[in-house]
């Protein structure tokens, strides 16, 4: 194990000593903060429960991290070819990313019905603006001498997309990805707080209104593994992808 | 007329005309001939060999590269151009980024039988260097490898706007001695910008030297040193006296 691993592995288990520590020093009853221990018994007793809701959370956020990636690439794209589209709708795209999508949850509910649409569109909603700030900067930050360097060599604009803007996106692209894979799984969760009967919003909502407490955090605990996994795959795949730029990963 | 690059009468205005970059600037180049441009920074060095590359429309005059105009020579892929800065693209090795002007357009077709990009690489000494990324090569190597990239359309005309600026002392006198070399190979006709008076004596058969606001052609020297030149030659009392004039000349812009 190396040094840059070992750190954090200590500083996560001294933090989870003392938080059960001071559970047990202080007393505090089980129903406002459960000690680690009894939260990892929950997590394994209730796992078939944990699991069978987590499928849905997935799925809507991984659902929702493509779409709105999609969209905001495909935007991107055609804002940097079409300078009067981008003048037009990039400051609209800046205040639209201001408002808190937590806040538009329930009216997307409203709108869309009780299934899946509602959170997909949420994690969705959640990846877009970053990603298109990124993707829209990626494509046009390119090196000023290369563009000229490309329409000595007659260079048509797709050529230009292909070999020159897109490679140069994809540090942003993947700085952005990995901020959106955490934020998708916020989204559905936060979907799913509304009326929702299954996923792990719904699991939250239920176990703390029977201060189930245990089940609660372990619920959280599971929806936490979830959105580091994803991170770290995308965070893999940008370390196959990105080889060139040493200061990156 | 298409033995020769000639630049006729050229005049570039920016911003509605109100500012002048080249003012009526006219000179002529003969096919393999090796011009440095001379000037202080607001001469127009840079927007000239932009015109000569079809980067920008004169405002005024015309452009013959070998009796073609730029548009036709650029489609061509007669005009190779080197940056100050190397422009290489981060993301390919340095044979992939040489190999570039061929993957662009009908770039193969045009440059059949012309250099390989291994060929190219091991003309600028980089043969071992061909699978490496612009960030583990020097400042150095990646304009070596630009260079090698400009070459591989086998271009009649080969443009540098102050390649070797941004590189330290020891490194840009090599470069040099080797950018003849590379000259006498390929037998190209180059025109080099540069703000230094030795790189232009050195290098070039013949020295332009431009005047600012407006840019405009002070005077046409031809340096009297021998053609096989090695770095020493600066050393030389004919070419101290004749970099002084250079100088005295300069000052005058």
């Amino acid at each position: 194990m190396r040094r840059e691993h070992t750190l954090p592995a200590v500083a996560l288990t001294s933090i989870l000593a003392l938080w059960g520590l001071a559970v047990y020093v202080l007393d505090v009853p089980e129903y406002i903060v459960p000690s680690p221990l009894h939260v990892a018994r929950t997590f394994v007793r209730d796992f078939g429960v944990i699991a069978r809701n987590l499928v849905p959370t997935a799925v809507e956020s991984l659902l929702g991290f493509t779409i709105g990636n999609l969209a905001s690439i495909a935007l991107a794209t055609i804002f940097v070819h079409q300078k009067t589209v981008e003048q037009a709708f990039f400051p609209l795209a800046i205040i639209v990313r201001s408002i808190p999508i937590v806040a538009v949850a329930p009216i997307l509910v409203l709108m869309l019905g009780n299934d899946m649409t509602p959170k997909v569109v949420i994690a969705g909603l959640i990846c877009f603006f970053p990603t298109l700030v990124n993707m829209v900067k990626g494509l046009s930050s390119v090196n000023p001498q290369a563009l000229e360097l490309m329409k000595v060599l007659s260079a048509s604009k797709t050529e230009i997309f292909f070999k020159l803007r897109l490679y140069n996106s994809l540090p942003y692209l993947f700085a952005a990805l990995k901020i959106a894979a955490s934020a998708s799984v916020i989204g559905a969760i936060v979907g799913e707080w509304i009326g929702s009967t299954e996923g792990i919003g719904a699991l939250i909502i239920q176990a703390t209104y029977n201060f189930d407490t245990g089940l609660l955090y372990a619920a959280i605990t599971a929806a936490c593994i979830f959105s580091v996994g994803f991170t770290l795959v995308i965070t893999a795949i940008e370390r196959r992808v990105v080889k060139w730029s040493p200061e990156i990963g | 007329m298409t033995d020769t690059v000639s630049i006729d009468h050229v005049s570039v205005h920016f911003e509605q005309g109100t500012v002048t970059a080249l003012d009526d600037v006219s000179f002529e180049i003969g096919r393999g001939g090796f011009l440095a441009i001379l000037g202080p920074s607001g001469c127009g060095k840079s927007t000239l060999l932009r015109v000569v590359a079809d980067l920008l429309d004169p405002s005024q005059g015309e452009v013959s590269l070998f009796g073609d105009p730029p548009a036709m020579a650029r489609q061509r892929r007669d005009i190779g151009f080197v940056f100050q800065d190397a422009a290489l693209l981060p993301w390919r090795t340095a044979r992939e980024n040489v190999d570039l002007p061929l993957e662009v357009g009908n770039g193969r077709e045009l440059a059949k039988g012309g250099p390989s990009a291994t060929d190219l690489l091991d003309l600028v000494g980089l043969g071992k260097w061909a699978d490496s990324f612009p960030h583990q090569l020097s400042g150095g190597m990646r304009q070596r490898v630009s260079i090698a990239r400009a070459l591989v359309t086998a271009p009649k005309i080969l443009l540098m706007d102050e390649p070797f600026g941004a590189l330290d002392e020891i490194t840009r006198d090599r470069l040099n001695e080797e950018l003849l070399r590379i000259w006498r190979e390929t037998q190209t006709t180059i025109l080099f910008v540069t703000h230094s008076i030795q790189e232009a004596l050195y290098l070039g058969q013949q020295v332009l030297v431009l005047a600012s606001h407006p840019g405009r052609v002070r005077e046409m020297v031809t340096p009297d040193l021998p053609q096989e030149r090695a770095l020493d030659v600066r050393e030389t009392e004919g070419f101290v006296r004749q970099a002084a004039h250079l100088r005295a000349v300069l000052e005058t812009c």
